[in-house]
């Protein structure tokens, strides 16, 4: 990376008015997700911050406004195009939307397969590289997502995100509903893939932990906008929700962990 | 150094430098070029070199694929008992190398295959023990559901009143206008197909009498049915057994709440007081559309439609048709929920489930049909 140019620039939104039943959910927004970082955005329940991450990979339509990935306007795209943007980047859904008829390795391999012509032999190497890189032990593989716990199949929704090797990573509430402890193995995961694969990630999540643990800059979603900083810099913010975020109980207890 | 343009191939050369072999790898070593390199790096021969130096100098990219690819090789010819040592890795790729190095210790996890002809047996076998499991898991329900429904007849107030005035709504008021166009049509056809035949003989107004004792013993009351397993019997399936992916069975069972009382009596109470209305209103419609043929076909007038319509009512053709009718509810709804409840935490089992709920119920209440049919001869009816 070239030291003082500022790095590219790799999801902008400009202008983004969400309206969901009628109901206004992002008004106006404005933001810039630099290449190699990671992003985390917090918010209330039902601020929007999912529906934002939905709108960035075209699961929801915005009702005005531009979203541009990688370059490419979304809006513009259709068939082959659409689909060689969507190998660029991998999603974590929530529970990990593992497809519970597949094996954790056949889950990995879906866009293998999908996309790839690759031999089916080197196809199960690289799921079972990809398990072991997400800290899965091998013999996940051959299991169905219903015998996971909540905290593989997270890793498991992962590893197929990554299968592709994508540029840009999402992770919806990638630590909500683990123990803490797996949760802080889940932030040194997101972190050390970041730097081994030279990933931007675009993070949405509730646990301040791991904005604190991982995030180079924080997006908070309120009043139906972005404040945009560093968690050094968001901290002063005279803004109540913020305030009250990260000075409340749990907010001083993870600023002094 | 001067880096080769990022989309170059991917390339290795092989030089040998006395007991050292030099495998000098360049290009863009990435998912796309991986189906050309894998084959030859699996053979790849040291040529009796004791030490292998991988000069990494000229990758212009190299993504997980590629860094695997390395990796194995590397790994092979250490099992092989050549010392390899990488050489000129850029700083770029030091992290993803270390992490597929450090991590992927074990050995990758051979799946068995999934089609070999002995697997095909065992499904054969495995598909007609779950059958007669599933038999014995039916006759369970039913033995629960009958204690049920007796425990709620003693004490009426158990029941859920808005419930099941809702499924009623919704497996009887719902499906008219499905069960009045598809009996209108069958009685169309029905006596068409019959005026062909007795034409023949100039029995033209028999077909009547065919229309009555078809429709009215088998056919109102087999349309009715069926489309209630259909619309009804998948619908039980699938709401049960969504629930219990939301976890909402779980939540009605440990909130004190009797999981029958709540789900299955409005149901099946629900489909039994209403498949008798439904097939009532299946046989109207199926002698309308019986009349329509009659009188545009063979010019037979509604007043002698109805002339002979009453003749042929003789005996119990009438209620022989609507009797059969709670009992077909019955099994559609108890399948539909047993299916519902059989059903896994997961997309594809709740629609296996969701057909299978159908495809029983509609086995079931035709296999019940016969059995009333031989019943109703050897009465006399």
């Amino acid at each position: 990376m070239n030291a003082g140019a500022a790095p590219p620039v790799v999801i902008r939104i400009r202008g983004l008015l969400t309206r969901i039943a009628g109901r206004v959910l992002h008004d106006n927004i404005d933001l810039d997700v630099y290449r190699g970082e990671i992003l985390g955005v917090v918010g209330g329940s039902g601020s929007g911050k999912s529906v934002l991450l939905r709108s960035i990979v075209g699961l929801q339509t915005p009702a005005a406004g531009r979203i541009t990935v990688l370059g490419q306007e979304l809006r513009d795209l259709d068939g082959d195009a659409l689909v060689r943007m969507q190998v660029r980047w991998g999603v974590l859904f929530q529970d990990g939307a593992l497809f519970g008829d597949q094996t954790v390795a056949e889950n990995v391999q879906v866009p293998l397969r999908e996309h790839t012509d690759l031999p089916q032999r080197l196809m199960d190497e690289i799921a079972s590289v990809r398990l072991s890189m997400v800290g899965l032990p091998a013999d996940a593989a051959g299991k169905y997502p219903a015998q996971l716990s909540g905290g593989m199949r997270k890793r498991a929704g992962l590893a197929r995100a990554l299968a592709l090797d994508p540029e840009l990573l999402f992770l919806d509430e990638p630590t909500a509903g683990l123990d803490p402890i797996a949760a802080a193995e889940f932030d040194v995961l997101v972190r050390e893939l970041q730097q081994s694969l030279h990933l931007t990630i675009f993070m949405v999540t509730h646990d301040i932990d791991t904005l604190r643990a991982t995030t180079d800059r924080i997006a908070v979603l309120v009043d139906r906008t972005l404040r945009i900083g560093t968690m050094a810099s968001l901290v002063h913010d005279p803004h109540p929700w913020i305030h009250e975020y990260f000075t409340g109980v749990r907010g001083r207890a993870a600023m002094i962990g | 150094m001067v880096r080769p343009a990022p989309d170059t191939a991917a390339w290795y050369r092989l030089e040998r430098q006395g007991s050292t072999l030099r495998v000098v790898v360049g290009g863009a070593w990435v998912r796309s070029e991986a189906r050309r390199l894998d084959p030859l790096l699996r053979t790849l021969d040291p040529m009796g070199c004791t030490r292998v130096d991988v000069d990494c100098g000229g990758l212009a990219r190299l993504d997980t694929v590629g860094a695997w690819l390395l990796l194995r090789t590397k790994r092979v010819l250490e099992h092989r008992g050549v010392t390899v040592q990488p050489i000129n890795v850029d700083r770029e790729y030091h992290a993803l190398v270390h992490t597929i190095d450090h991590e992927c210790r074990a050995p990758p996890v051979t799946l068995p295959p999934r089609h070999t002809f002995a697997m095909r047996l065992e499904r054969i076998g495995r598909g007609l023990c779950q059958a007669v499991h599933q038999g014995y898991l039916l006759i369970g329900f039913l033995g629960l559901i009958v204690f049920e429904t007796l425990a709620t007849v003693l004490r009426p107030r158990r029941l859920r009143v808005a419930a099941l005035v809702h499924q009623m709504e919704e497996t009887g008021l719902n499906a008219l206008p499905i069960v009045g166009l598809l009996s209108f049509l069958v009685g169309v056809v029905f006596a068409y197909q019959g005026a062909d035949q007795l034409r023949r003989f100039g029995a033209d107004v028999f077909t009547v009498n065919l229309l009555a004792v078809g429709v009215l013993r088998e056919l109102g009351g087999l349309m009715a049915a069926i489309i209630a397993a259909g619309r009804s019997g998948s619908a039980f399936a699938a709401e049960i057994g969504t629930m219990n992916v939301n976890e909402e069975i779980d939540a009605i069972q440990v909130g004190g709440l009797n999981l029958t009382e709540v789900l299955v009596l409005p149901r099946l109470l629900g489909i039994v007081l209403t498949l008798p209305l439904l097939t009532f209103y299946s046989n109207v419609m199926g002698l309308i559309g019986g009349a329509v043929t009659c009188y545009f076909d063979l010019g037979i007038s509604v007043p002698v439609f109805l002339h002979q319509l009453r003749g042929a009512l003789a005996g119990g053709t009438f209620w022989v048709g609507l009797i059969k009718a709670p009992v077909f509810a019955f099994v559609i709804g108890l399948v539909g929920c047993h299916q519902g409840f059989q059903a896994g935490r997961n997309a594809s089992s709740v629609g296996r489930h969701t057909t299978q709920a159908v495809v029983e119920s509609i086995f079931l209440v035709i296999a019940a049909d016969a059995v009333f049919s031989v019943l109703f001869s050897r009465l006399g009816i």
